[in-house]
């Protein structure tokens, strides 16, 4: 007798069809700030590099962090900080089993994003009174 | 590593739709996923009109109707029809939730889209092999374990300690929360799920068992608790109103408490 022969099962629909929540997004994007922390340590390294090679090496790092594109990608990089620093603290709240009712966390994980801008454009009007 | 697409045999084509009833007022159209391992083409999704007069008020009641008066080949599961068998879990308007506890009036869409549970093997249109997900809360062994002489009458527990297992007891295992967590998405060969994980918790956490630190241990693993990154789609999911992703991060302190 021949075998039944039956198609391989397909995998259901997920991230294709599953509704975002806030939870879900604040999750995402603390990865994805978490990845991009490792190009912003980059910066910092050559910067690093270019202080310790003398004073030519300095002055271009310094021209480009100077440029409109050095001002965006610093500025960038400070949400990026200030977003997964949230993000972390976010985390770790939840790890002592605290704000996770149906209201806080969505209202926590909000925060984080709303938190996080504030945080940057604080730092940066700081920076150019003080500077 | 986790596949964000689809597999190519589960890439969804848009599929065929099926004749609006005849004089009909008040019509509600659904956009249903189907897939018949017989005839080994993708997945389709079919559109159905349902006379919102002659049905009732849930998603439930829909899928019944179109089952009964459109399309006798719809397969999905279902049973008690009132929030208590977890057979109906199914993914509504992109979010989990059971067709029998969701109104149609609720959904509040012009079309409503339905979905078998995600990231899980289909067998036929909305029904997911939840194989994989018995065995993981089976490996949790969720049953009273004890050391000490049986009583002679029943194990007993003051009403705190009780009240303990309330938000936990309640869980009917229908999977809305396990196929909803990105990370069960990714790991779920390995990772318990919120599910499962709830269960492991609610057997921690009665006063009458006797095997905490066995059970502890089962779980001291970095893929089978601790792949939890609280994203919490489980809670937010959960028709029941529970919270698998609190009793996880509870899990997770006793894992700390027992080794400081």
């Amino acid at each position: 007798m021949a075998e039944a022969k039956m198609a391989p099962r397909p995998l259901s629909p997920h991230l294709q069809v599953y509704k975002w929540s806030w939870t879900m997004a604040m999750s995402v994007a603390h990865r994805i700030t978490g990845i991009a922390l490792y190009g912003g340590i980059a910066l910092f390294a050559i910067w690093l590099v270019a202080l310790a090679s003398g004073p030519s090496a300095f002055d271009a790092m310094q021209w480009f962090f100077g440029s409109p594109i050095g001002y965006l990608i610093l500025f960038g990089y400070t949400w990026i900080l200030m977003h997964h620093m949230l993000g972390g603290v976010r985390h770790l709240v939840w790890d002592f089993g605290h704000g996770m009712e149906p209201a806080q966390r969505i209202n926590m994980a909000r925060f984080t994003l709303v938190g996080s801008i504030a945080l940057t454009l604080a730092i940066w009007v700081v920076a150019f009174i003080a500077f | 590593m986790a596949q964000f697409t689809l597999p190519k045999n589960s890439k969804y084509t848009e599929g065929k739709t099926w004749p609006k009833p005849a004089g009909a007022a008040n019509l509600q159209e659904f956009r249903i996923y189907r897939w018949n391992p017989d005839d080994g083409a993708n997945p389709r999704i079919d559109t159905y009109y349902v006379d919102r007069d002659d049905c009732g008020p849930m998603v439930l009641d829909a899928l019944l109707w179109i089952k009964n008066n459109v399309d006798s080949t719809l397969v999905f599961r279902r049973s008690c029809r009132e929030g208590i068998c977890g057979s109906c879990a199914m993914n509504i308007m992109g979010g989990n939730t059971l067709a029998c506890t969701l109104g149609i009036d609720d959904c509040a869409a012009g079309s409503i889209k339905i979905y078998p549970l995600p990231h899980m093997p289909v067998l036929k249109d909305l029904v997911p092999d939840l194989t994989s997900f018995f065995a993981q809360h089976a490996s949790i062994e969720p049953w009273l374990q004890t050391e000490t002489a049986e009583p002679e009458t029943e194990w007993r527990q003051t009403p705190e300690e009780r009240s303990k297992l309330d938000g936990l007891y309640e869980c009917i295992l229908c999977a809305c929360c396990t196929t909803s967590c990105p990370s069960y998405w990714w790991n779920g060969d390995r990772f318990l799920g919120p599910a499962a994980l709830l269960q492991a918790y609610r057997w921690l956490i009665d006063s009458r068992d006797e095997n905490t630190g066995e059970r502890l241990n089962n779980l001291h693993d970095p893929f089978r608790l601790y792949r939890c990154h609280t994203i919490m789609n489980c809670a937010n999911t959960c028709p029941k109103g529970l919270n698998p992703a609190k009793a996880i991060a509870e899990v997770k302190k006793m894992m700390i408490a027992r080794v400081v």
